[in-house]
């Protein structure tokens, strides 16, 4: 059911697939970002809200495997698609949903991103451990310089970058069997 | 789902004793998205608080009508200076602020009303129906006119002038030089935006959960304007988003807080981010002007400095950073001779207050400009200048002080010398000035070397009594630690469940959630203090549970308690004895509360002499830049850095502090200043206010100098700001070195190289 307020529509109700369930959404506005629906009507406040405008990466996200700012996609437009925020990721092997992400059980980027020192306040980790899969599925070998411009859509203020790259390159390490121990 | 109840943090495994890398306690729920930041709170039947700003830098206001916002639907309650019941100001040093405008608005963004409302965007639409009429007056934005202009505030244009007289200011030098240095306007820009969660008690009181540096001074703060008892107003940590300064004041605390206690209704309160460049102070712009004399063979004579900062429309902590920028206005060097007029103004300009380095960043800039304009004109190397000058143990600042701790600033400038330099640019994306744009033409691309060193206090000053509490409770091998330090993401969390492993010889630690109910006050997580006056009421609180556990054990044993020793890694040895204390505890519980306090310092005199600083830290830094002559663009290629750490208690972490700091000077040299033309800012968007991406970060080369200092608990000197201080002059005086142009201001911009 949809109500209209002056221009505005309000209490529109739609499904979203968010980490391989089905969700639904009720009592949105129209216009509201795909990072306010998961935020603040969903219970996913992994993607953060460091700008809202695009610029930081803090809410990156994937829908249908596109890496996006949740903050610029219209909530109502994801509908159809398969959306994977930090909660849904799993650990290699496991199907997103499972049990394990209840627990402490962590992805090797996320594992990488903690023994690295890669987190300090943590605000900007949930996205860069989601571009950083992105990248990393995309490309699973990138040159320094490509892990670089692969993540310069995402702001840190606290790291100075140094341990991030760092937990990236344990996580190629490891998984293209060079062992990558400390 | 988040919910209001923090969970404690628990330690990582095993192992993780002082001097280990322990993984952070909080990290897990960190990278898994779970960990509740101050942002991501809800609580059942909330509404959404947003403030009404002004958009002139000084006006009066003449019409307030709040009536056509009420009367949307869905909108529960505006709040204005009308409706606070308590103080109508307020502020950490002098209560200066007031809550909401009242008769007259002082800077662009100073907060007029508040409202909520069952959305956010409702809450926007209410905010656009507030009907303000303002009268506007001329704005006074000229920090140097300032302090001979008609007062813009009750308490004047001038917040704090110390004029410092050192030795004998008429001595003069061989050689003379002389320049006028200028500091841009820098932003912490933190990414978590200020917000909060206010939830009302039904019974006049209310629960803040709260992203902030100081828990306890946010608290009485609150309270005195909500007219309450300091009680009644518990405030609780919620997850910090990054700090560095900019959440020492306070911002939506008491509008969230009025808002629920008049809407009797949770509020949730979160800037975006242009509100956010308008809600909190940055650090202060600088003008300053210094006069340098030297002997022939390079010794620092007499230095002369005035620096006028600009402090904005509000005091904030202005106070303490003028003092802390004539402190260590002739930077790390022996200076017999000195005299310092350093003055912090009031203009509607933004409010400016605590940033990393607090006041020692910006006169770094000035100093070390002038060490290389010295070591030019007297042909010395700028190293070896450096070196000659540099202070030492027992040495006297400018304050008269001398310098009873460690003080390792040579140390510190042979480590970042010392530093393989990087090879020549290749040809790579991102390897050159320009970065992807490839605009840069390589045959004429220049490299510069620059260097710096810096220096500020550790912890508060000139008589303030500082103080942190701390509860350690040991049972069943478990110790749980309740400090009310605000973890903004330094990495305090570790540290606590570092030292409590080492000193109970325990595997499992639990922090209690911060906050203003269970503990006494932990003081600020600012000033580079929290290791030593938060670790050090830690340390000590775990050394009473650890000397009642030797006392129970001695009379299990029936032996003197001094036949037990107690070791610095938690174990109990005596004769036929070799325990851990947590162990040796077995099922009994042990408790003690412990405040550390540091020793006493004094006020500054009317010359500016005195006894006001605890302890010093010292960083020197190299920048290798590469420069485009053409577009006056700047790549900083890397940084080499030797920094006085006193002792290392966690190598990734204060890996990390150094690399993170250093990312924020060079921020501060190459791009990030708020715009503010007539009082207005322009850019307040991570679209035009740019701080480095990890295409623009350098490649951080560090080594720390380990020398314990006496008065720290295990030696360890905080080090959060040493980074920030001096890389900042490192890299403009790599500019320098790479195309020649004196650059006497930060950030440098392309048109000040072209």
């Amino acid at each position: 059911m949809t109500r209209i307020r002056g221009t505005r529509v309000v209490d529109a109700t739609y499904d979203l697939t968010v980490n391989g369930q089905t969700r639904q959404v009720t009592g949105a506005h129209a216009g509201d970002s795909l990072l306010h629906v998961l935020r603040d009507r969903l219970g996913l406040p992994g993607a953060k809200n460091a700008c809202e405008q695009g610029e930081c990466g803090s809410c990156s996200v994937l829908v249908d495997g596109v890496l996006v700012c949740a903050c610029l996609e219209l909530a109502e437009a994801a509908v159809g698609c398969a959306i994977t925020t930090v909660e849904g990721l799993a650990p290699a092997g496991a199907e997103p949903g499972d049990a394990a992400l209840a627990g402490d059980v962590l992805t090797d980027v996320q594992q990488a991103m903690v023994e690295a020192g890669g987190v300090q306040c943590g605000f900007c980790t949930p996205g860069f451990v989601v571009a950083i899969h992105d990248l990393l599925a995309r490309e699973p070998q990138p040159a320094p310089l490509d892990v670089r411009e692969a993540l310069a859509g995402n702001l840190c203020r606290c790291t100075g970058y140094g341990r991030i790259l760092t937990a990236v390159e344990q996580v190629v390490a490891v998984r293209s069997g060079d062992g990558g121990g400390p | 789902m988040t919910d209001l109840q923090s969970r404690p943090v628990r330690g990582g495994p095993a192992g993780g004793r002082v001097g280990d890398s322990p993984i952070r306690p909080d990290g897990t729920p960190k990278v898994q998205g779970r960990f509740a930041f101050s942002s991501d709170l809800h609580a059942e039947g909330m509404l959404w608080g947003r403030t009404l700003r002004s958009p002139h830098p000084h006006a009066r206001i003449t019409g307030l009508d709040v009536g056509p916002a009420l009367a949307i639907a869905g909108v529960a309650c505006v709040v204005t200076a009308a409706d606070v019941p308590g103080a109508a100001t307020y502020g950490l040093i002098s209560a200066d602020q007031p809550v909401f405008a009242g008769d007259l608005v002082r800077y662009v963004g100073e907060p007029v009303a508040a409202v909520a409302a069952d959305h956010p965007d409702t809450a926007r639409q209410a905010l656009d129906a507030i009907a303000v009429s303002y009268e506007p007056l001329p704005p006074l934005t000229d920090p140097e006119a300032a302090p001979g202009a008609e007062p813009i505030h009750p308490d004047g244009n001038v917040i704090r002038r110390i004029e410092m007289v050192h030795g004998d200011p008429s001595v003069r030098g061989d050689v003379v030089v002389e320049g006028e240095y200028e500091v841009g306007m820098q932003d912490q820009a933190f990414l978590g935006p200020e917000s909060g969660l206010a939830v009302p008690d039904g019974e006049g009181g209310v629960d803040l959960w709260v992203a902030t540096q100081w828990l306890h001074e946010d608290r009485d703060q609150v309270a005195a304007c909500l007219g309450l008892p300091p009680e009644r107003v518990r405030l609780h940590l919620g997850g910090v988003g990054g700090a560095f300064g900019g959440r020492e004041d306070v911002s939506m605390q008491v509008h969230a807080c009025l808002l629920a206690l008049a809407a009797g209704r949770p509020v949730k309160m979160s800037y975006l981010r242009d509100e956010s460049f308008l809600g909190h102070v940055h650090r202060h712009p600088a003008r300053m002007r210094y006069r340098h004399h030297a002997t022939w063979q390079g010794d620092l004579v007499r230095v002369d400095a005035e620096i006028v900062l600009d402090g904005g429309a509000y005091a904030s902590s202005s106070s303490a950073v003028v003092a802390n920028a004539a402190r260590f206005a002739c930077g790390p060097y022996r200076v017999p001779h000195a005299l310092i007029d350093a003055v912090c103004v009031r203009t509607n300009n933004p409010p400016c207050g605590a940033m990393r380095g607090f006041g020692a960043v910006q006169v770094c800039f000035a100093h070390e400009s002038q060490m290389d304009r010295l070591a030019a004109r007297l042909g010395i190397d700028p190293v070896e200048l450096r070196l000659r000058n540099a202070l030492g143990p027992g040495d006297v600042l400018p304050t008269g002080q001398a310098i009873t701790g460690t003080a390792p600033v040579a140390e510190c400038i042979r480590a970042a010398a010392a530093h393989p330099l990087p090879p020549p640019a290749g040809d790579g994306l991102l390897e050159r000035p320009g970065g992807a744009g490839r605009t840069d033409d390589p045959g004429r691309t220049r490299r510069g070397v620059g260097f710096a060193v810096g220096y500020k206090n550790l912890l508060y000053s000139e008589g303030f009594d500082d103080t942190s509490e701390a509860r350690v409770r040991l049972e069943d091998g478990v110790a749980t630690v309740a400090c009310a330090v605000a973890e903004v993401g330094q990495g305090f969390v570790t540290i606590a469940t570092q030292i409590a492993r080492t000193l109970l010889g325990c595997d499992a630690v639990v922090l209690e959630p911060p906050d203003t109910l269970s503990v006494g006050s932990a003081g600020s997580s600012s000033a580079s203090r929290q290791t030593w006056m938060s670790g050090g009421a830690v340390e000590r609180a775990c050394r009473l549970v650890a000397d009642q556990v030797r006392s129970a054990l001695a009379r299990r044993l029936d032996v003197a308690p001094e036949a037990l020793s107690l070791t610095d890694d938690g174990r109990l040895v005596g004769p036929g004895i070799h325990v851990g204390v947590a162990e040796a505890a077995g099922a009994r519980v042990f408790e003690a509360s412990a405040v550390h306090r540091h020793r006493p310092t004094t006020p500054l005199d009317e010359r500016g002499q005195g006894t006001p600083d605890v302890s010093f830290v010292f960083a020197a830094h190299r920048a290798v830049v590469d420069v485009d002559p053409d577009l006056g663009l700047v790549r900083v290629v890397q940084i080499a850095t030797g920094q006085d750490v006193g002792r290392v208690l966690h190598p990734a972490q204060v890996t990390g502090q150094i690399e993170g700091g250093i990312a924020q000077g060079v921020g501060l040299a190459v791009m990030e200043e708020i715009v503010v033309d007539d009082g207005l800012v322009r850019n307040p968007s991570f679209t035009d206010y740019l701080i480095p991406t990890v295409a623009d970060a350098p490649d951080v080369l560090a080594t720390c100098i380990e020398q314990p200092e006496p008065d720290a608990p295990f030696g360890a000197k905080g080090v959060g700001e040493p980074p920030t201080i001096s890389s900042t002059a490192a890299v403009a005086a790599a500019i320098r070195a790479a195309t020649g142009v004196d650059v006497t201001r930060v950030p440098v911009r392309p048109w000040d190289l072209v």
